[in-house]
C-alpha cells in the first residue's frame, strides 16, 4: 500500500487531459484524501503537447510530485516525451486507438476513443482514463459513481443519460486495466476529513482574498496566466459602486487604476510580464502621486512574449522597480493557494495604509493549481482603508490644503470632499504643485520611500532549525517543493528553514538571522539568482538554487541540490 | 493655484491660447457651481503633459480635484475615475500632442465606452515644451526642428477623426472667444456620454496662428476660421462630417449624438438585467466550492 498516487495524463490540447486531471481530483478529494494538480500546455487552444497532473494522498500535498506511479498517454509523442518520468513499478496507460506499443511489459493499450463511443457518450473518454487510474491504484468504483453523479446534476432533460455514460465509461476503463492484471501498489483508505475544506484554484483564492478584502474596482486586459482573474471578477464582483471592465491595454489598465483609486476606491488588476512591462511608467505615477491600488502579477516565463503559459519566477526585480527613477514597489509573494488567499486583501491593505502601489506577485502554476485547503476564513480578513482628509486635516488654518505635507503618510483627500489638490506625476511641492527645488525633490523622495516602513509591522515570517548555520529560503510558488526538500532533510539538523511571502518591506527580524548564516539557499525558477542577488545587497550570504525549464522545481532533486551544497558548505567551513 | 501657491513658477508664453481657455474653464465650472449648485470638488481635471496641462495648477478661484499625470494617458485615467465614481464630473484638459500623437489610441475607445467625460483639447499644432517639433495637426510640408525637410505626413485632422470614431459630442472653437468657449464647454459637461470640445489655441512662440486663423481682408487672406452656418444641424453626422473636411476650421458645435446612453448607465442596466446588484457573497462562493 501507498500514502501517495503521482498521475499524469498527456496527450495534445483539447483532448482532455487537464479534465481527467482535475476530475480525479475532485473524485479523490470528494472521499477525504489530499490533492494538488499541476497542468502545462503550449499558448494555443487545439493541439500542441499538454498534459497534467494530479497528486492524491494521505497527507497534505506540497507539491504536485516527482515521479509518476501512472501514466496515461494519447498519443506516440506524449509516451515519448513522458516516459522517463515514470517510476520502477510503474504502469503507462495508452491509446492504442491512436498507436502501439510493443515489447513494454509496463503498458496497457486501451482505446479510449472507441470505449467511449460505447457508452453512447463520446465526450466520456477522460472518463475512461479516470477507470483505468481508479483500477490500477485500487481505489474503489464508489468513489468515482458518486462524483460522477454530483457533477452531472445539472437539472438538464438529459442528466440521468449523461451520468450513466459516464459510470459505464469509468468501469469500461476499469475493467480493461483488470483484464490485465497489472497495478501500482494499492493506496491507502482516505484519512479522517478534519474541518471543513475547499477545493479550489491559486487564481480563485487570490479573487476571493481580494473581494473579501473589500476590492471596489477591477480593470484587466487578457493576458496568459492572469486572464483567468479577469473573468473571475467580471463573474464575480459585484453590487453597488463595483466596477470590473476589459481594458484596451495594460496601459490603460494601470492608468485607470490610479484614476479610480485617486477617486477613493480600493482597485485591482491581473496581468504577466509584457503587461507589466507596459505598466511600469504607470505605476511610477502611482509611486509618485501617492495612489493606492495592486497590481497582480501573474508570472510567465520571459522576456518578452517568451513562455506564455508557463511558469517562471523571473519577474522579481522587474516587479521591485517597474519604472525609471528612484522607485522601488512593495511586494507580496504568496507561496501556495492558501496564502494566495489572504495575500490578496493583505496587498490591500498595504496599499491602503501607505498609498502606494503594491504588486502581488503569483505564477502560473500557483494560479492554475487545484488544491484542497482548510475553508478559508473571512474572520481573519481584515480591510483596511486609508485615513481620509475631511475639512480640518486637509487645510492647514485658512491656507490651501497640504495633500503632501511632511514625510509622513497624510490623510488621503477624496473627490467630492474637501482637500481639493493636484495628483502629481511631476515632482511636486506640499500642495502638489509642480517644483524643481532641490528641498522639494529630497522631501518628496524620503517621504515616498519612508511611508514603506509602515508595511513591515505585519509582515511575518516562518522560522525552523534556527541554530543551523546553512539555510534554505524559497519564495513564491516554489515554497511547495523546497519545503517538501527541507522536511526530507530535516532529520539532519543542519538546515534551517525561512520563508516569507513579504519580499518588499522582508521583516527586518528575518534578515536580522539571515544575516547570521554562512549560507542562504534560494530556490527559484530564474536565470539571475533574482533574490539571492537582493539578499547579498543586504549583506545575507545568499546563494541561489536556479531552474529555466518553464516547469517548478522537483522536490527530490532540490533536496539533492540543497543535500550537495549545504555538504559542500559544511566541508568549506571545516577546513577553514 | 497660482494665486494660493506663490511658489509655484510656471508660466505660459505672452499671448498663448491656453490663456483663453483656463479663463473658460474657470467661467465653465464656476457656471455650474452655480447654476447646478454642484460643489466644485465634484470635479476632476485629469490634465496631460505638455504646455497645456499646466492649466489644472493654473486655475484660479474655487479649487477642484486634479490629476497631472503621465504623456497621453488622460482618457484612461478619466476612465478610471469615471468607472469608480460616475457622480464625479471628470474634466479632460490636454494638448495636441498628448491627446492626438501619444494618447490617440485611447480616443476611439473612449468613444465607444462613451465614458461620461469631458475633453478639452488645446490644439497648437506644434509640440510647445519640448521646443517646435511637429505635431500630428502641424500642416504637411511644416518645417521645424524635427522635420528639416519639411513634414512628410500629411496634417491629422482631428474633427474629422472624433466624427468618424464616434465621439457623441464634436465641438471646434477657438481660444480667443473664450465666454463662447465656456458655453460650450457647459454644455458638452452636461451632455451624457464622450465629448470633445477641440480648441485652437494658437503657439505665439512656435507656430502662431492667429492671423491666419482670422485672415487678413486687407492682405487678400481669407480667415481659416469660419462659423458654423445656423442651419448647420448638430444631430447630423453627415453635416458635421461635411464641416470636419471642408479644409477650414469651423467654429460650433460640430455634432452632438441625440440618444446618447453613457458607460455607467449602460453598466447600471447591465447590472440590473444580470442581477448582480448585491454584493459578492464570498462565504457562498466558498461554500460552492466545498468538498
Amino acid at each position: 500500500m501507498s500514502a501517495d498516487l503521482v498521475v499524469r495524463f498527456a496527450g495534445e490540447g483539447g483532448q482532455g487531459v487537464v479534465t481527467a486531471a482535475e476530475g480525479l481530483a475532485q473524485a479523490a478529494a470528494r472521499v477525504g484524501y489530499h490533492v494538488q494538480t499541476f497542468s502545462t500546455f503550449p499558448s494555443q487552444i487545439k493541439g500542441g503537447p499538454t498534459w497534467a497532473q494530479t497528486r492524491v494522498s494521505t497527507g497534505p500535498v506540497l507539491a504536485a510530485g516527482d515521479e509518476l506511479d501512472v501514466l496515461v498517454v494519447l498519443n506516440r509523442y506524449a509516451y515519448d516525451h513522458n516516459l522517463e518520468e515514470l517510476r520502477d513499478g510503474g504502469v503507462v496507460v495508452y491509446n492504442s486507438g491512436d498507436f502501439e506499443v510493443d515489447g513494454d511489459a509496463r503498458c496497457i493499450g486501451m482505446d479510449v476513443d472507441t470505449l467511449a463511443r460505447e457508452t453512447g457518450n463520446p465526450l466520456a473518454a477522460n472518463m475512461v482514463m479516470i477507470g483505468a487510474v481508479a483500477a490500477l491504484a485500487d481505489m474503489p468504483q464508489e468513489y468515482f459513481t458518486d462524483f460522477i453523479r454530483e457533477r452531472f446534476t445539472r437539472g438538464r432533460a438529459n442528466d440521468e443519460a449523461i451520468i450513466e455514460a459516464n459510470i459505464k465509461a469509468l468501469r469500461l476503463g476499469m475493467e480493461a486495466v483488470q483484464a490485465t492484471g497489472q497495478s501500482v501498489s494499492g493506496l491507502e483508505p482516505p484519512p479522517e476529513v478534519e474541518g471543513t475544506r475547499v477545493l479550489i484554484r491559486g487564481y480563485e483564492a487570490t479573487c476571493l482574498g481580494a473581494i473579501a478584502g473589500g476590492l471596489e474596482v477591477f480593470i484587466g486586459y487578457p493576458i496568459s496566466p492572469a486572464t483567468t482573474m479577469l473573468t473571475f471578477m467580471e463573474s464575480y464582483l459585484s453590487g453597488p459602486g463595483s466596477y470590473v471592465g476589459q481594458s484596451s491595454s495594460e496601459i490603460e489598465s494601470i492608468t485607470a487604476l490610479i484614476g479610480a483609486g485617486f477617486g477613493g476606491k480600493r482597485a485591482m488588476t491581473s496581468t504577466a510580464g509584457p503587461g507589466l512591462s507596459l505598466m511600469s511608467e504607470g505605476l511610477g505615477l502611482a509611486w509618485m502621486a501617492e495612489i493606492p491600488l495592486v497590481v497582480v502579477n501573474v508570472q510567465r516565463g520571459g522576456p518578452s512574449t517568451g513562455l506564455p503559459t508557463k511558469t517562471e519566477q523571473s519577474d522579481l526585480l522587474a516587479s521591485l522597480n517597474p519604472g525609471h527613477g528612484d522607485l522601488r514597489i512593495p511586494i507580496i509573494a504568496p507561496g501556495n493557494v492558501e496564502e494566495c488567499f489572504y495575500a490578496a486583501s493583505h496587498a490591500i491593505n498595504w496599499a491602503e495604509r501607505y498609498q502606494g502601489p503594491v504588486i502581488l506577485l503569483s505564477e502560473a502554476s500557483l494560479a492554475e493549481r487545484q488544491q484542497d485547503v482548510p475553508r478559508l476564513a473571512l474572520s481573519s480578513i481584515h480591510p483596511e482603508r486609508r485615513t481620509t482628509a475631511n475639512g480640518e486635516s486637509a487645510s492647514d488654518g485658512d491656507g490651501p490644503p497640504r495633500r503632501y505635507r511632511g514625510e509622513q503618510v497624510t490623510p488621503f483627500p477624496v473627490p467630492g470632499g474637501p482637500g481639493a489638490y493636484v495628483a502629481n506625476g511631476s515632482e511636486h511641492d506640499e500642495y502638489g504643485d509642480t517644483t524643481h527645488l532641490p528641498k522639494w525633490h529630497l522631501q518628496m523622495t524620503h517621504r515616498r520611500f519612508g511611508k514603506v516602513a509602515l508595511l513591515e509591522q505585519d509582515a511575518t515570517y516562518e522560522a525552523e532549525t534556527t541554530e543551523a548555520g546553512v539555510a534554505v529560503m524559497p519564495w513564491g510558488g516554489s515554497k511547495g517543493p523546497a519545503r517538501a526538500a527541507y522536511l526530507a532533510l530535516r532529520e539532519r539538523g543542519d538546515l534551517a528553514w525561512y520563508y516569507t511571502m513579504f519580499l518588499n518591506p522582508m521583516p527586518a527580524a528575518l534578515l536580522e538571522e539571515l544575516r547570521a548564516k554562512d549560507l542562504v539557499l534560494v530556490p527559484e525558477l530564474n536565470y539571475l539568482g533574482q533574490l539571492s542577488g537582493l539578499l547579498r545587497e543586504q549583506g545575507v550570504r545568499a546563494e541561489s538554487i536556479t531552474q529555466y525549464s518553464g516547469l517548478p522545481f522537483k522536490e527530490r532533486f532540490l533536496a539533492e541540490r540543497i543535500r550537495e551544497r549545504l555538504e559542500a558548505r559544511i566541508g568549506e567551513l571545516a577546513r577553514a | 493655484m497660482t494665486k494660493r501657491n506663490p511658489d509655484y513658477d510656471f508660466k505660459w508664453c505672452p499671448g498663448c491660447g491656453d490663456f483663453g481657455v483656463v479663463r473658460a474653464v474657470e467661467l465653465a465650472l464656476v457656471d455650474r457651481v452655480t447654476r447646478l449648485g454642484e460643489p466644485i470638488e465634484n470635479t476632476v481635471i485629469v490634465a496631460g503633459i505638455g504646455c497645456s496641462g499646466n492649466l489644472v495648477h493654473l486655475q484660479e478661484g474655487p479649487q477642484p480635484f486634479g490629476i497631472h499625470g503621465i504623456h497621453g494617458r488622460t482618457l484612461p485615467i478619466a476612465y478610471g475615475v469615471k468607472a469608480a465614481r460616475p457622480e464625479l464630473n471628470v474634466l479632460v484638459a490636454a494638448g495636441d500632442g498628448d491627446f492626438l500623437s501619444i494618447g490617440a489610441e485611447h480616443i476611439g475607445h473612449a468613444a465607444k465606452r462613451n465614458m461620461d467625460v469631458t475633453c478639452v483639447v488645446m490644439d497648437n499644432g506644434i509640440y510647445g515644451l519640448t521646443k517646435g517639433q511637429a505635431s500630428p495637426t502641424s500642416a504637411f510640408e511644416a518645417v521645424t526642428p524635427t522635420t528639416p525637410m519639411g513634414k512628410l505626413d500629411d496634417a491629422l485632422n482631428p474633427l474629422e477623426l472624433f466624427v468618424a470614431v464616434g465621439v457623441g459630442f464634436v465641438a471646434s472653437m477657438l481660444s480667443t472667444r473664450p465666454k463662447d468657449l465656456a458655453e460650450v464647454i457647459g454644455e458638452a459637461m452636461e451632455f451624457p456620454g464622450f465629448a470633445v470640445v477641440h480648441v485652437q489655441s494658437p503657439c505665439t512662440t512656435y507656430n502662431d496662428t492667429y492671423a491666419a486663423l482670422k485672415g487678413n481682408p486687407k492682405e487678400g487672406i481669407e480667415p481659416a476660421a469660419y462659423p458654423l452656418p445656423e442651419d448647420h444641424d448638430p444631430t447630423s453626422k453627415a453635416q458635421a462630417m461635411t464641416h470636419a473636411v471642408s479644409g477650414r476650421i469651423p467654429v460650433g458645435l460640430l455634432y452632438r449624438k441625440p440618444d446618447s446612453a453613457p458607460m455607467h448607465r449602460r453598466l447600471a442596466e447591465a447590472k440590473e438585467r444580470a442581477g448582480k446588484t448585491a454584493p459578492a457573497d464570498v462565504e457562498a462562493l466558498l461554500s460552492s466550492l466545498e468538498i
